[in-house]
């Protein structure tokens, strides 16, 4: 069995949801964001996306947008966020790491090289933002021959045929973007939404977890009310703006992640 | 073209939540097209709105000047807002309007896709909003008040280089939000499919007029087409009259700014590699690690890292032969118009003019050289003037 499946499995013997949480790497350097990932899986996080900053990354708010100038600006490359990503694996064996890349960065890599890469170091799969289903032939491929999982997107404006047909193709998890828009914080969230989760969950052969918009322990517990994980990108990021050493910014971080993983934690 | 790619360019690259809004577009285009009453109303328009069709004027001093080739100037500078943008913009918003959409979007460089837009938006009394860089706002402020005149919202954006690239990231990032009763006009052949063929299309009315205008008025095709190009709209119109007339040339000239070999230009093609931004696959101008570099260009309209992914693979099959004219050749080239033929060329065409000027050397008398004049150049009275100021010679 995959470690995405042992996670997923774990958390419905624990009784809770997972807990994802991204990173923007890079930000606002390479150490303070290894330090950052590091105290993040102390905290509480189950899976890992490893956000690679891109200039111009349409799918991001504003949060995301200024942390990947700034990390692109102290010099952040996909082969420093390789090797970083190596060393957290040699510690954490069990946590899940996911590469989360617009197309441009990977394509510049080499997609194949990549994907061998991510394979030896023992990262879990690919978010390709940029990549819907229709380019994603080749992604799945090259993701098929080295045992990584291609984790689909799937949108409320995605109709129920779409959705079926891309779960067809899921592997390890489907991300389920919760709100029209971008990446970055939101007070509420769609009414609509659990019933779109239950929807998914019910036609899906892979769990689903849902991001964009969720910043607070309260919005965690009532989405993992209907989804298998949360994600919380833009809201773990954010006190790494703030002022203070790294130690107390990564400390705020480290107590949001822990009050999420409660509310992910009491949902069930 | 295969779905949508141009060879290996093009495709969909934009997040899973545009995708329903891209398919949409593609049915409702392709039934739009087949549409006798759709067709009508855009052909009335382009005719009694726009004022087309445009004229091909034998510019008699500067063949002269140059001595080789008839030179003949497509003036898309007399279209109504002053440039071939309004052929698009007035063509999508009958989409939009087909669509039910109430309000549109738009980015814009120069503010001629802008201004069209905002035209357009105007006429089919929709809401408009432009996005436009911050650097583009500033040194194109008499578009920004044509914009605001015809009831548009212009949103400056300071991201990145404040210029079209950021633009047009900060419009996709509103259109993923709105997509449901937002309508993003592209105003070039670049963006997700189906956009680069929306606008090839609406934009080739200029290269059926031009090839037609050239038999009636010599008995022949032309040696040589020649635009500028920035996304590459314009000239992927009139290329689209001559891309099965083997013996026409086809001349793309792209923003070589202060020179390739400096780094300071916008030449995707000849001074990029192919990547992946704005929703498709093209020649992109990128670090070594996939980032987009920040271009110069002295026309804002031009000042972009990317190109229209036909363009790519029309460059890559041979077919069309992509070169560049540097900010001083370009303003070279506004003066000699302007003086010669008392037309003051936009400073994106201009590049186009400076290529033309040294293509029609080569010809022989009886050659013929077709310029794309894609728009006047009254918003560039202060570009040209900071731009001379900067470097006066002597």
């Amino acid at each position: 069995m995959d470690r995405l499946q042992n996670i997923f499995q774990r958390c419905g013997k624990e009784k809770r949801r997972a807990l994802v949480i991204f990173n923007s790497c890079g930000f606002p350097d390479m150490e303070s964001s290894e330090t950052l990932i590091r105290k993040s899986i102390e905290s509480g996080a189950d899976i890992i996306e490893l956000g690679v900053p891109f200039s111009d990354p349409i799918a991001d708010g504003a949060t995301i947008q200024k942390a990947s100038q700034t990390a692109l600006a102290n010099g952040v490359t996909l082969p420093k966020i390789l090797d970083m990503a190596e060393r957290i694996r040699k510690d954490h064996p069990e946590t899940g790491l996911i590469l989360f890349s617009y197309s441009n960065v990977m394509l510049n890599y080499g997609m194949e090289a990549l994907c061998a890469k991510l394979e030896s170091i023992g990262v879990d799969g690919i978010l390709a933002v940029d990549v819907p289903f229709e380019e994603s032939a080749e992604l799945r491929k090259l993701c098929a021959e080295h045992g990584l999982h291609p984790i689909p997107l799937i949108a409320p404006t995605t109709s129920h045929a779409r959705a079926e047909r891309i779960l067809r193709h899921a592997g390890g998890f489907v991300y389920y973007v919760t709100v029209r828009g971008v990446t970055g914080e939101r007070t509420e969230l769609p009414p609509e939404l659990a019933e779109r989760l239950e929807e998914l969950r019910a036609m899906s052969p892979v769990p689903v977890v849902a991001g964009f918009g969720i910043a607070s322990e309260a919005t965690a517990r009532a989405v993992a009310e209907h989804a298998d994980g949360v994600v919380v990108g833009s809201a773990a990021i954010r006190p790494m703006f703030g002022d203070g050493t790294l130690e107390e910014r990564t400390g705020k971080v480290a107590s949001l992640i822990r009050s999420l993983r409660r509310g992910v934690s009491d949902a069930l | 073209m295969m779905n949508g790619h141009y060879g290996i360019y093009g495709g969909q690259f934009v997040s899973e939540t545009l995708m329903e809004t891209l398919h949409e577009l593609e049915r409702e285009y392709e039934k739009a097209k087949r549409d006798p009453a759709f067709q009508e109303e855009l052909a009335g328009l382009l005719r009694d709105y726009v004022g087309r069709e445009s004229p091909l004027y034998f510019a008699r001093r500067l063949t002269e000047y140059c001595g080789g080739a008839r030179i003949y100037l497509k003036r898309e500078d007399l279209n109504h807002t002053g440039a071939h943008k309004v052929n698009n913009t007035i063509g999508q918003a009958l989409l939009a309007r087909r669509m039910g959409k109430k309000r549109i979007i738009a980015e814009t460089g120069a503010g001629m896709h802008g201004v069209a837009s905002a035209t357009a938006a105007a006429l089919f009394g929709m809401e408009c909003e432009v996005f436009m860089g911050a650097l583009d706002v500033k040194r194109q402020a008499p578009n920004v008040e044509r914009m605001e005149v015809l009831g548009a919202k212009v949103r400056a954006i300071t991201d990145g280089s404040a210029t079209l690239k950021d633009a047009m990231n900060e419009a996709i990032r509103e259109w993923t939000a709105r997509c449901e009763d937002t309508f993003y006009i592209i105003g070039t052949v670049a963006g997700p499919h189906p956009y680069p063929e929306i606008v090839r299309d609406f934009q080739s009315v200029i290269g059926r007029e031009a090839r037609r205008q050239c038999l009636d008025k010599t008995g022949r095709l032309p040696d040589e087409v020649i635009a500028c190009v920035g996304g590459g709209s314009n000239a992927m119109g009139i290329f689209a009259g001559f891309l099965h007339d083997a013996s026409v040339a086809l001349t793309g000239v792209e923003a070589g700014g202060c020179g390739v070999e400096t780094g300071k230009h916008a030449a995707s093609i000849c001074g990029g590699r192919p990547g992946i931004l704005h929703g498709c696959r093209t020649y992109l101008l990128q670090d070594a690690d996939g980032q987009i570099l920040e271009t110069h260009s002295v026309s804002a309209g031009l000042d972009y890292p990317g190109v229209g992914p036909e363009h790519s693979f029309l460059a890559d099959s041979g077919r069309a032969r992509y070169v560049t004219i540097n900010d001083d050749e370009a303003v070279e080239a506004f003066d000699l118009l302007s003086r010669l033929e008392g037309i003051i060329p936009a400073l994106e065409s201009s590049h186009a003019v400076a290529q033309g000027i040294r293509d029609a050397r080569r010809y022989p008398h009886d050659g013929i050289v077709i310029i794309n004049l894609s728009g006047r150049g009254d918003k560039d009275m202060e570009s040209v003037r900071h731009y001379k100021k900067l470097h006066r010679k002597g």
